[in-house]
């Protein structure tokens, strides 16, 4: 059902943005913006499976309790059709988002339950933050893989 | 002046043969292989990861199964589009029925069966300094892997890059056996020479190509335009790339960046097969890129 809800108006926005205006249009700043505080909990846990810094389970389980609502912010305004890497200038969002959008939004919430499995462990010890921290990272790159281009 | 004419008309035809011989196979040294063992699948496996096949070779799509070969990737150039074949263990579309040395110099010298040159789309360039046992246990493992009877596509090449024998040329002028990275190295330096030159091409990607696309030695892993089009390939040496060999060799093993980005693009089937390796092989190609950096 979130899924549903969060793509539901997935293209609402493509009706509410003229393209003429395409390159100005904030939901590609906002977008960049939500994947930033992704990383911005993301990273913290990423440090600690990584043993760059130290585990500490109250940070560990407030980061993924970040990530998790961060993660079903509502998508439906932020990809309005005609953002994309070919229309426009300053988005790494690949053109194959519209033409896959099912794929797309499968991939999302992949993520969505990768990061719902985290939540529920990320303050219970090292060992078993890292093993749904591991998953996490695969659901990312499992969609920057297909629909989001290199950077220039 | 008819004396000039046939002068002329003998320098030509002298070129022209020179070409043809200049531009003809040379395959590995019968002798130097038939030594090799029938080969090992299990240390084959590693060979494959390492090398990565399977990027190239897997059906199109995201979600494709690294370990069925059919084929059909496309890979644009400055010279046309090129597309992958099966090489799965089908004997009738696939390489089920290649013997050890064929397979070797297919690999190791990019030439076919039949004799003819492969493009250097296929990245024998990088693979020829692999050691030959090392492809024959890739031979052994690959011949375990699942048939796939899908068809082979033809390229889609312009005039004169549609013209095979011409490749032989290209390789007279550009294909080379030696290190790039060269000096005292470590143990470890050498390792991971070996796995970056040799296997895993990093530079097939990251260096920029000169006008015939052979890659420009002076600027070794200083990244290069994407050849899709879109964006470029990263800088991993020179001033811009400041990573220490812990950052690239966590990069390689979970695709996350310093900053815990997350990998994406063309090289995330290369972390997707360089993580299954031993942690020691990629703290060897972190220490490998850090040398060819200085
Ligand atoms: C369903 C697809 C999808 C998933 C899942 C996804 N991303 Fe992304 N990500 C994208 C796309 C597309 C862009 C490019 C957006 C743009 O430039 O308009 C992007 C951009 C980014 C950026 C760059 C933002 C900037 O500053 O421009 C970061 C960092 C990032 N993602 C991190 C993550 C992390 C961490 C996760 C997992 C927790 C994740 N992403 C999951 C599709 C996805
Ligand atoms: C960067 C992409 C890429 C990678 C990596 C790659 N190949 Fe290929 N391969 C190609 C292309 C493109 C061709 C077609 C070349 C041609 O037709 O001239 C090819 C051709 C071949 C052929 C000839 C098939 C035939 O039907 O004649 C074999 C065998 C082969 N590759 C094996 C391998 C093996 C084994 C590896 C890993 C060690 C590998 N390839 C890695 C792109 C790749
Ligand atoms: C098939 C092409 C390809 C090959 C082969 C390849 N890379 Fe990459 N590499 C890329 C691309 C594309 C990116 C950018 C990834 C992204 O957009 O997330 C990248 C990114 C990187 C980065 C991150 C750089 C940064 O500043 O973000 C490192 C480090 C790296 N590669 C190292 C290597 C090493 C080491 C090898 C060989 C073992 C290798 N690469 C082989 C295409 C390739």
């Amino acid at each position: 059902m979130t899924a549903k809800r969060l793509f539901s108006a997935f293209l609402l926005g493509a009706t509410l943005s003229s393209p003429a205006f395409a390159d100005q249009d904030p939901a590609v700043e906002q977008r960049q913006g939500q994947f930033k505080l992704y990383v911005h909990n993301f990273g913290l846990m990423g440090a600690m499976a990584q043993g760059r810094i130290d585990y500490d389970a109250e940070a560990a389980q407030t980061a993924a309790t970040n990530l998790y609502h961060v993660t079903r912010h509502d998508q439906s305004r932020l990809w309005p059709e005609g953002t994309d890497s070919f229309s426009i200038d300053g988005t790494r969002a690949n053109p194959a988002i519209w033409e896959n959008l099912d794929d797309f939004v499968e991939k999302f919430t992949a993520m969505q339950t990768a990061v719902e499995a985290l939540q529920a462990v990320a303050g219970g010890g090292l060992p078993e933050m890292q093993a749904a921290f591991g998953p996490v990272g695969q659901s990312c790159q499992a969609c920057h893989e297909a629909y989001r281009d290199e950077a220039s | 002046m008819r004396r000039a004419v046939f002068g002329l008309i003998t320098l030509a035809a002298l070129a022209g043969a020179t070409a043809w011989m200049l531009s003809g196979p040379q395959p590995l040294d019968s002798a130097a292989i038939a030594g090799l063992s029938g080969g090992d699948a299990e240390s084959g496996r590693a060979v494959y990861l390492a090398a990565g096949c399977a990027s190239c070779h897997m059906a199109p799509g995201t979600d494709a199964d690294p370990l069925l070969l059919s084929g059909g990737r496309q890979f644009e150039s400055d010279f046309g589009t090129f597309l992958a074949p099966n090489i799965s263990p089908d004997p009738d579309h696939g390489i089920g029925g290649w013997t050890q040395e064929q397979f070797l110099n297919a690999v190791m010298r990019g030439i076919s069966p039949d004799g003819k040159h492969y493009y250097p789309a296929f990245p024998y360039t990088s693979y020829i300094r692999a050691e030959p046992q090392d492809i024959a246990d890739l031979y052994a493992y690959m011949m375990t892997l699942p048939a796939d009877a899908t068809p082979s596509q033809p390229h889609d090449l312009g005039f004169p890059f549609n013209i095979r024998r011409s490749v032989g040329l290209w390789k007279w002028l550009y294909l080379r056996e030696d290190w790039i990275v060269t000096g005292d190295l470590t143990e470890a330096e050498t390792r991971g020479r070996y796995l970056s030159e040799a296997l895993a091409h990093c530079a097939e990607c990251h260096t920029p190509r000169g006008a015939l696309g052979a890659l420009d030695h002076d600027r070794w892993l200083m990244g290069a335009p994407n050849p899709s089009g879109r964006g470029r390939i990263p800088a991993i040496a020179g001033d811009s790339f400041t990573w220490s060999a812990f950052d690239i060799s966590a990069y390689l093993a979970s695709g996350l960046t310093p900053d815990f980005d997350v990998v994406g693009g063309s090289m995330a089937p290369v972390v997707n097969n360089l993580r299954q390796l031993d942690r020691a092989e990629l703290d060897a190609i972190a220490a490998y890129i850090l040398r060819a950096g200085q």
